[in-house]
């Protein structure tokens, strides 16, 4: 498997490290109550299909990494800095 | 009084030479890693100009030569190698003395690319790789900046800590290769 970080180009999967689902970048206010945090913090899809995961590149240039994969096909789609993916939203 | 002598993080390790391989170990001077504080990336490269001769890299680039070198070294990051870092560069950047943190040694010789091949998950062939560019990645387990500078030779960083590790895994690789080549 090989991922196409931003800023390094394409790099083995022995660089990176896998961080979750990318949904940790959608943190609820503190005020959102006890349902939006327990869903944020414990409640996870288990997609067939196309996955947004977060991918440390530690080895590499250091950055936090939104990779869209397929977890059928194995196909990675795409790889953007998640600090510009959290902005886009 | 006591005398603290310097030791190198290569020390009584190397140099060493494989057939027409040779590994040893450089003294770079200071090495200054820059972290350009938000919005601040082309002020701290006008100020790395004014005071260094050199622009901050592109992503995998290397600027200047001889005695200073401006490395990227990760997302907005940059290693100064060689010279004190000018005072002014802190007001654009974190700046960091990382220079006892790092292991330095220089990899020359024909094969030198085969060599890498085995230990490197990064294409560093000439047509890919060039002198002037510049890769973190790892070499075996171990996290590497390379640089390239000319065709038959690599600067190699890796953490002082790892510097037997660094050692022992080239020279095995230098020796492979030697071997595969009848030398």
């Amino acid at each position: 498997m090989r991922l196409p970080c931003p800023v390094c180009g394409e790099r083995d999967l022995r660089e990176f490290t896998y961080q979750g689902d990318a949904v940790r970048l959608e943190r609820p206010l503190p005020t959102a109550g006890g349902d939006a945090w327990d869903s944020y913090l414990h409640l996870r899809d288990n997609p067939a299909g196309l996955t947004r995961d977060l991918w440390q590149h530690g080895a590499g240039c250091g950055a936090w990494l939104v990779v869209t994969r397929d977890t059928v096909s194995h196909a990675v789609h795409s790889a953007v800095l998640a600090r510009e993916a959290r902005h886009a939203d | 009084m006591v005398e603290l002598m310097t030791k190198s993080p290569c020390a009584g390790l190397l140099p060493i030479t494989r057939g027409a391989l040779s590994l040893s170990e450089e003294d770079a001077g200071t090495v200054t890693s820059l972290a350009s504080y938000d919005g601040q990336a082309g002020a701290l490269s006008e100020a790395l100009q004014a005071a260094h001769g050199v622009s901050f890299p592109a992503p995998g680039r290397v600027r200047g030569q001889g005695g200073t070198l401006c490395s990227w070294s990760g997302l907005d990051q940059a290693f100064l190698i060689g010279p004190e870092p000018d005072p002014d560069l802190s007001r654009y950047a974190a700046v960091t003395d990382q220079s006892d943190a790092w292991a330095v040694v220089r990899l020359t010789g024909a094969g030198c690319e085969d060599v890498l091949a085995r230990l490197v998950p990064v294409d560093l062939r000439l047509r890919v790789f060039s002198p002037g560019q510049s890769a973190r990645s790892l070499l075996g387990h171990l996290p590497v900046l390379l640089l390239r500078q000319e065709v038959e030779s690599f600067l190699i960083l890796a953490f002082r800590s790892m510097a037997g590790t660094l050692v022992e895994d080239l020279d095995t690789a230098m020796s492979s290769v030697t071997a595969r080549s009848g030398g």
